[in-house]
């Protein structure tokens, strides 16, 4: 910054600009948060005041709702199947994944940029596209209506993630760490375990975190090819005419609530995968 | 015992030969310096006898053992890589043991040996720190201890200096020297720095483009260059060279004087002398003065030769202008000759 410029822009205009940008960062805070807040007070009020009108801006504390929702028939069942094929997507897209970006970011081979870059394709075909293939393909297979069945979609939506993750974190530690183990005595399975694991351990928790929200927060496959174990996002779907408002707002505000916090736990590994610096 | 043999190791990666055909002993306790400038082929060989890098041909020996064929662990080798490659998650004291807990040594064996590596190093205050609350020389010395610990036959060390600033690096420099020494290791030692390999190696072998130019002593290498790339990679400033036509049998003409030299029927030699092995006299080559720079120690003038650049190291009490012309006296036993066709020196 040179003195001219300083002249140039008067004081005013800088006082302004300011406003603008204290402006744009609590709307664009409140686009998030007020909604989330809404859901909140709404989950912790009584039935009978979700439904009244004008709304309270303070929560009531009462758990009426989320009781009516524990003792909703099946919900509490899809809850269970959300929290397993969750699970099970997470498991797995880390079985899967990790090894893959070990080798991406270790091993030079053919095709390594188009592998990178198909692993991206993974996510360009919309899964509606997708669906109806997939739910014949799964009757065939005896796996519709499956928790496995499910996860094994959700593994395939979180993949991409998870080996761009691991890819990433196994970058940012120096092939010399395993060459040196190697030379203290370790083969490439020992210095693995004894010096990438610990310290990728971190990173590889957000990975598999990242998957699970992946899965609790998708609808569209579950609703297709979930019938009679549907998770909650499914389930919730499917009784969206019918059942209360109260009802609704206890749903969302369950599925909102572990990925909000999930995703807040592991930020900094996800800004890791775009290779900006942790913070 | 732990001598080294390199019998006919080449390397290539794709088209690109890294290392044509190297043969090279290093004696037992001997340390010995790869030289080099980078991209010379010195650190994928340092890698070959580490076990790191797999060669494309040739073998590697030591101690009467035949080893390329073995993995990392298995050549009881260890090596100080240029970036330290301490790991961050276990404090120093596990790094230093951490091959001898790879070994399942006893706790208390473990233990004995790190303390002894880690006051040799200097570094017993530190056993309980983590590698990020560490300062670059502190883990270069965490480094060269892990492998000490390890009481290796061999120790091979790429770069361990060059992450270092100028004044720590010439503390390490000698200390290193004097701990490897003690330890009775034969240690293959990778560098670009001369100054390093001139002042630690017992022996200096220059690389240039894939091939071993010259294996010797440091006052060999410098003194009697085996090609014109050792003498001008090796000596700051470099080795002066001046074209020489032949005049009469030993004699050659260089620069409108004549010098003694080797008796071949060759059509041209090239002349060679080092800046500091000339003297202001009243016969000899004439030079006009363009750069001169007062160096403290001495006075370094860059010259005209001939047409050609020539460098000369004068006392730093002598008095030069630029423009002036100077008359330079080579002292004759330190005149080299190379055959400008193969540059390799003549006799």
């Amino acid at each position: 910054m040179t003195d001219a410029t300083a002249i140039d822009t008067p004081a005013d205009t800088r006082k302004s600009g300011r406003f603008l940008y204290i402006a744009s960062v609590v709307l664009l805070c409140a686009w998030v948060i007020v909604p989330i807040y809404f859901l909140l007070i709404n989950t912790l009020s009584s039935p009978e005041a979700v439904n009244s009108f004008p709304k309270s801006l303070i929560p009531e504390f009462d758990f009426g709702s989320l009781q009516f929702f524990a003792g909703f028939e099946g919900m509490l069942a899809a809850l269970k199947n959300s929290v397993v094929v969750a699970l099970m997507t997470m498991v797995m897209s880390i079985i899967i994944g990790a090894p893959a970006g070990y080798a991406l970011s270790r091993f030079d081979f053919p095709g390594k940029g188009l592998f990178r870059m198909l692993i991206l394709l993974t996510r360009a075909f919309p899964l509606p596209l997708l669906a109806l293939p997939l739910a014949v393909m799964f009757i065939q297979t005896g796996l519709d209506d499956t928790s496995f069945g499910l996860a094994l979609v959700h593994t395939t939506l979180a993949l991409p993630f998870s080996v761009l993750i691991t890819f990433s974190l196994f970058s940012g530690i120096p092939i010399e760490l395993e060459e040196a183990a190697w030379t203290l005595g370790c083969t490439r399975l020992t210095a693995f375990t004894k010096v990438v694991l610990p310290l990728i351990l971190p990173g590889i928790t957000a990975s598999a975190i990242f998957a699970f929200v992946i899965s609790w927060n998708e609808v569209f496959a579950a609703a297709v090819l979930t019938i009679e174990n549907r998770t909650l996002t499914a389930f919730l779907l499917q009784n969206l005419d019918t059942t209360a408002l109260h009802l609704k707002f206890a749903g969302g505000f369950i599925l909102v609530v572990p990925a909000l916090i999930f995703i807040f736990a592991v930020r900094k590994y996800l800004f890791a995968m775009w290779g900006i610096a942790n913070r | 015992m732990a001598e080294i043999q390199i019998k006919n190791v080449a390397k290539s990666f794709g088209a690109y030969q890294a290392l044509n055909n190297i043969n090279l002993t290093v004696a037992d306790q001997e340390f010995m310096v790869l030289l080099g400038a980078s991209g010379c082929g010195k650190s994928t060989l340092l890698r070959i006898i580490a076990g790191l890098e797999t060669a494309t041909s040739g073998e590697v020996w030591v101690g009467g053992k035949r080893i390329d064929h073995l993995s990392p662990k298995d050549r009881g080798i260890a090596m100080v890589f240029q970036n330290y490659a301490v790991f961050p998650h276990l404090t120093v004291f596990e790094n230093i043991g951490f091959g001898l807990r790879m070994q399942k040594l006893p706790n208390d064996e473990v233990t004995r040996r790190v303390e002894k590596v880690s006051e040799l190093m200097h570094i017993e205050m530190l056993l309980k720190r983590y590698s990020g609350e560490l300062s670059g020389g502190q883990r270069q010395r965490v480094a060269v201890a892990r492998a000490l610990a390890m009481e290796p036959d061999v120790i091979l060390m790429d770069e361990p200096l060059s992450n270092l600033d100028a004044l720590l690096r010439m503390e390490m420099r000698a200390e290193l020297k004097g701990v490897l020494a003690a330890s009775k290791t034969t240690a293959i030692y990778v560098t670009h720095d001369q100054v390093e390999a001139m002042s630690m190696a017992d022996r200096i072998s220059v690389m240039h483009e894939g091939n071993i130019v010259q294996a010797a002593s440091p006052i060999e290498v410098y003194r009697d260059p085996a090609a014109k790339f050792v003498a001008s990679f090796i000596g700051n400033p470099p080795m002066n060279f001046l074209p020489a036509t032949p005049a009469g049998k030993g004699k050659w003409k260089v620069a409108g004087q004549s010098f003694d030299g080797p008796d071949t029927d060759q059509p041209a030699l090239h002349f060679a002398i080092r800046p500091e092995d000339m003297a202001l006299a009243e016969k000899g080559l004439s030079a006009i003065a363009k750069v001169v720079e007062p160096l403290g120690a001495h006075l370094l003038v860059t010259c005209q030769v001939d047409g050609a650049m020539f460098r000369v190291v004068l006392d730093s009490d002598t008095v030069v202008t630029s423009g002036q012309t100077l008359i330079l006296a080579p002292q004759s036993d330190r005149i080299r000759w190379f055959d400008p066709e193969t540059t390799f020196a003549i006799a």
